[in-house]
């Protein structure tokens, strides 16, 4: 890749249509070469926020920079960035070698050229022989190559996905997610990848920005989003966790002792002040035993399923209903067992802003 | 500054200081005595005209262009470039336009001027005049992209600008025209008390037929016959399309045939046929009177004749659309009824029917446009029955000349048509009636009720019979002596329309139709890609971009649909034939009447298409470095095929088979096809008119397969074979 990657950086830009407000004061960095997920539930405005980026819609109000340049008001075929549609978007009167070959094309790159250009990435996502084919006479694994291919013809500055691997089944999104994640870190590029499936977010991203009604809900990496998320939202968001109410007891330098029913456990008390919290423990830190150890709350198991590597149990208890998953299925809890049910080390966090 | 913004800033200077500004007649730039007009005289360029004091009004001009130029010499972009755009656009335009009205070819038309500044004149505006207006406009679009409008992009707000200006220009601006020459006398003075002494006319309104023989006024006249045609030719409509979709009937194909010809048929020539038929020496007259002694009558001529004529022509419009209402409704629905104990009849009158009514509510609405527009079928057949269209000719054209009248009458014209289309535009417009979907419904629609079935083949069969038989006499009628008189074959009208001469310089085309079918063709030819263009780039805005006010720019657009053609020919000859825009007379006026009154179907047919068309192409090529122009070409272009070809060959046809508009606009250097027949049809020339409009039709076919080959087929692999089709686009 000959031109360095650049930034993105949005200064509280607000997109608005109408009355509806689809992207509200928002303000974040994307590193340059690293690879950003926007997630959120449906309608949160990540769509919104990836066409703000490349120039496909234009800002009510802030400033956009790409790569230190202000490009709020440039329109779409003026900004270095290419996207990388849903629906994949493939001219469908072009062959795959004229639908790559667009962008030097339009942009009076020499036929020649633009073909060898068009055939240098098609080779970098496997795709050489295929070039005569039209669209609709390729799978769906392949279409989706074509349109990365097509998006990286030009080098752009920032690349766009909006929900690229909607389309395809489980096994394929796995495998593309990582080919993307691979051509990501190889070319160096800055991307902006856009999903609503958390574990695919979690699985490529060096950063989420996790989105919720219009605003950022938080930014950070994976690991802090899932270990220290600081909304109940992001907590339910990332990963399933039981929210508890709970009380901070006492505060002692970044830890405070909280207490959950019967239980007292230590942990950083991340600037709660004392009284009512909430707590998020993850299914997993949710650790189910038939002897009572001591300070353990009873339950009572009030549903089973069994999932191949692990069991799902719901648990009926005196701080609520608890979600719980274990690794152990050789001996399964029948519904209506009592069980007692302590906190692993790991895995419960203080959620501030509750 | 954008490049494109720069290259019409120099355009625009172009265009001031060098063109001739006003129209030179008769002069070409080739001549001496052009030369010697130039750049001083009737062909000088605004700027020295306006600076020599000699046309004073052209100066101001000047001044946006200067700053313009400041703009240009400083060069690089800068973020206040675009106020100062928009300003020179919006400057020099309103100065233009004021400059432009405030004087015509005998003065100021504003006397108080006249007394202030002393007599002025000008004449129409010129090439140079031309561009420079266009290039304000352009700048002014480029300004406005400039400060964020549509996206920042310059194209759109320039297709904008443009359609927007040509549609004020050429669409409302007429009509403004008859508003204000309604209300003054045929000495152009305001006399708004003639209005309502004209408008208010027992001819108009008078009821003398309900309770007298005497006849009623024109007004009520006009509207019966369209209620009744448009009532008639919706329940024709719908008999052919149940024949068509839920009956086993065989011969499918001739219905096509039959909703296809009249399309390609100029209006009047059903009339023609009718009376070579039924006339006082048609053929069915004839035979009656030698075997039955019926007496020869003209009852043809008159309201029976005008209403028959109509329903002919008309029906296959409400066919058409009523044949997508049918297919619409979902078999399921019917099956649900079915399947909850409902008769066939019962399911037919409670589920069917009422599915439809949009539908038919649509289908009668344009009966009774089409029948209030048309101006042929009752110009040759209506006798003593006068309807609005035909009125207004004769107010136009006739000894009276009365040009007020005919303002009047085209106002009362205008509210029923614009009534009927703003009732269909907001009560049905929003509704939309279920569509197939791609989804397979795999329910199968239930035949009809077997009564149902009679009433429909006792209607339509009888119907296609007396359809066909009309084409028929079309087709034999040019090739015998006299229909209803003389049978011997003869090839003479043919030789009078269409003789070639074999001369010592050549090849002579000695026939007297020669010279309109050539005029014809050439003004049809470059009219219809210019319609095809100016509709699709609407509905290229209607359908891709967002912008403030888009309802009302599509309901701008779609206007012109309802102005029949009549009014536009009235209100053209008000608006261009005098200066600022003098084109009465010219093949420029024909070609211009024709795009915009054939470019709504451009914009329905692009519009559908494109909706069909993932909108996320567009935005993938706008990322990949490509303009919207670009875009367009290359990626909406090729994808819209189907829509180009529908529209070019509507656009083409209309042009060779219009007659209402046109009648006006015609000059003895420019007579088209339809005016020439119309013309030998009064002198009672049929066997002439006849086998030239055979000959059109034989044009026309030709025609639709050049445009088909031209255009091609779009392509988009084997997987698509059900790649979207686009409806018929008839109505
Ligand atoms: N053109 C538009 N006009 C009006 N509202 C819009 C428009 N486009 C988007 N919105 C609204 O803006 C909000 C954000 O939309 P956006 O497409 O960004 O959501 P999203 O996060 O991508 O959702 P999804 O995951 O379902 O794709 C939604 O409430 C949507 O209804
Ligand atoms: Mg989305």
């Amino acid at each position: 890749m000959t031109k360095p990657a650049a930034a993105v950086e949005f200064r509280s830009v607000t997109k608005r249509y109408g009355p509806v407000t689809a992207v509200n004061a928002v303000s974040f960095v994307i590193d340059p070469g690293t690879l950003v997920t926007l997630l959120g539930p449906s309608g949160c405005g990540k769509t919104t926020t990836l066409r703000l980026i490349a120039g496909l819609e234009l800002a009510s109000e802030g400033q956009i920079l790409i790569g230190q340049r202000d490009v709020t008001k440039l329109s779409a075929a003026d900004r270095d960035v290419s996207m990388v549609f849903q629906s994949y978007a493939l001219f469908p009167h072009m062959t795959v070698a004229e639908n790559v070959a667009y962008g030097p094309s339009v942009s009076g790159t020499p036929k020649a050229e633009a073909q060898a250009m068009a055939a240098e990435k098609l080779a970098l996502v496997g795709l050489s022989g295929l070039e005569k084919r039209l669209p609709s006479e390729l799978s769906g694994g392949q279409q989706q190559r074509v349109a990365v291919a097509r998006a990286l013809v030009l080098e752009p500055q920032v690349l766009l996905f909006d929900e690229p691997l909607s389309n395809l089944d489980a096994k394929l999104r796995r495998r593309v997610r990582d080919d993307i994640r691979e051509l990501q870190q190889k070319l160096n590029l800055t991307v902006a990848y856009v999903t609503h499936d958390q574990e695919e977010a979690l699985a490529v991203s060096d950063r989420i920005i996790v989105m919720s009604n219009a605003a950022i809900a938080q930014t950070g990496r994976p690991r802090d989003l899932y270990e220290a998320p600081n909304s109940v939202f992001v907590a339910d968001f990332i990963g399933d966790a039981n929210l508890l109410a709970a009380e901070l007891l006492t505060r002692q330098g970044d830890l405070g002792r909280i207490r959950l029913g019967g239980l007292e456990i230590t942990l950083p008390h991340r600037n709660v002040s004392t009284g009512a919290i909430r707590l998020a423990v993850r299914p997993e830190s949710v650790l189910l035993d038939q002897r009572s150890p001591p300070g353990a709350i009873e339950g009572r198991i009030t549903k089973a399923a069994y999932l191949g590597t692990h069991m799902e149990y719901t648990v009926a208890s005196p701080v609520g209903d608890l979600f719980s998953i274990d690794h152990r299925t050789g001996a399964p809890y029948a519904v209506g067992t009592t069980v007692w049910i302590t906190l692993a080390a790991h895995g419960a966090v203080v959620v501030p802003n509750a | 500054m954008t490049r494109s913004a720069a290259l019409w800033l120099v355009l625009g200077g172009i265009g001031y200081a060098i063109l001739p500004w006003y129209l030179v007649e008769g002069l070409s730039p080739l001549s001496a005595k052009w030369w010697a007009s130039y750049p001083f005289g009737n062909a000088g360029s605004g700027l020295f005209l306006g600076w020599s004091g000699d046309r004073w009004w052209l100066g101001p001009t000047f001044l946006p262009l200067l700053v313009g130029a400041a703009l240009l010499v400083r060069g690089g972009r800068r973020p206040e470039d675009g106020r100062w755009l928009t300003w020179i656009g919006a400057a020099g335009l309103v100065w233009m336009v004021i400059a432009g009205f405030a004087i015509d070819h005998r003065n100021w038309t504003i006397d108080l001027f006249a007394e202030w500044f002393g007599p002025e004149k000008q004449a129409g505006m010129g090439y140079g005049a031309f561009a420079t207006a266009l290039a304000f406009l352009m700048v002014l679009a480029h300004g406005l992209a400039a400060r964020g409008f549509c996206r920042s992009d310059a194209f759109v707000v320039s297709a904008i600008a443009l359609v927007l200006g040509l549609v004020l220009l050429f669409v409302f601006f007429p009509i403004a025209q008859i508003l204000v020459s309604a209300v003054e006398d045929n000495n152009g003075h305001f006399a708004p008390g003639i209005f309502f002494v004209k408008f208010f006319d027992r001819s108009v309104w008078g009821l003398d037929c309900v309770y007298s023989n005497l006849r009623c006024g024109v007004a009520w006249n006009t509207l019966f016959l369209a209620v009744v045609v448009g009532v008639g030719t919706t329940v024709l409509g719908l008999a052919f399309a149940l024949i068509a979709l839920r009956t086993r009937f065989q011969a499918k194909g001739v219905l096509r045939a039959l909703t296809i010809l009249p399309i390609i048929t100029p209006p009047f020539v059903i009339g023609l046929a009718l009376i070579l038929l039924f006339g006082r020496s048609g053929a069915v007259t004839g035979l009656l009177f030698e075997w039955f002694d019926v007496p020869r009558t003209r009852w043809i001529y008159g309201f029976t004749g005008v209403f028959i004529a109509q329903m002919l022509a008309f029906t296959p419009i409400a066919f058409l659309v009523l044949i997508g209402v049918v297919q619409g409704i979902s078999p399921s629905l019917e099956e649900a009824s079915q399947t909850l104990r409902a008769s066939r009849w019962t399911t037919f009158r409670t589920v069917s029917l009422p599915l439809m009514r949009p539908g038919l509510a649509n289908a009668f609405l344009l009966g009774f446009v089409e029948s209030m527009a048309d101006f042929g079928n009752p110009l040759v057949l209506g006798g003593n029955y006068e309807v609005l269209s035909t009125k207004i000719f004769f107010a136009v054209v006739g000894a009276a000349h009365d040009q007020s009248r005919a303002a009047v009458l085209s106002i009362v014209l205008l509210t029923f048509t614009l009534g009927a289309f703003y009732a269909q535009y907001r009560w049905l417009g929003n509704r939309s009636y279920t569509t197939v979907t791609g989804k397979g419904d795999s329910g199968l629609p239930v035949p009809m009720p077997k009564r149902m079935a009679w009433l429909c083949y006792g209607t339509a069969i009888p119907w296609a019979m007396f359809t066909a038989v009309i084409y028929v006499v079309i087709l034999v009628g040019g090739f015998v002596k006299t229909m209803g008189r003389d049978y011997t074959p003869t090839l003479q009208h043919y030789i009078t329309g269409f003789g070639i001469e074999q001369t010592s310089r050549g090849l002579y085309f000695a026939g007297s139709a020669w010279d309109s079918l050539w005029t014809t063709i050439k003004v049809a030819a470059v009219a219809a890609p210019l319609t095809a263009i100016v509709g699709l780039l609407t509905a290229y805005l209607l359908a891709r971009q967002r912008f403030v006010g888009k309802r009302s720019f599509e309901f701008i657009t779609m206007l012109s649909f309802a102005i029949p053609g009549t009014v536009v020919g009235v209100s053209y000859i008000l608006a261009f034939n005098v200066p600022p825009i003098e084109i009465t007379g010219t093949g420029l006026i024909l070609v211009i009447c024709f795009i915009f009154r054939n470019m709504p179907v451009g914009v329905r047919a692009g519009i559908a298409t494109m909706s069909q068309i993932d909108r996320s192409l567009d935005e993938a090529s706008l990322t990949l470095g490509a303009r919207s122009f670009t875009t367009v070409r290359r990626v909406i272009l090729p994808l819209l095929r189907p829509a180009v070809v529908a529209s070019l060959v509507y656009a083409f046809v209309r042009a060779m088979t219009a007659v209402s508009a046109i009648i006006f606009l015609v000059s003895a250097q420019y007579n088209m096809a339809t005016a020439y027949i119309v013309g030998r049809v009064e002198a009672g020339e049929f066997g002439l008119a006849i086998a030239y409009s055979s000959v059109l039709i034989v044009v026309m076919l030709l025609a639709i397969l050049v445009i088909q080959l031209l255009v091609g087929e779009r392509r988009l692999g084997r997987r698509t074979a059900a790649a979207p089709v686009l409806q018929a686009a008839g109505g």
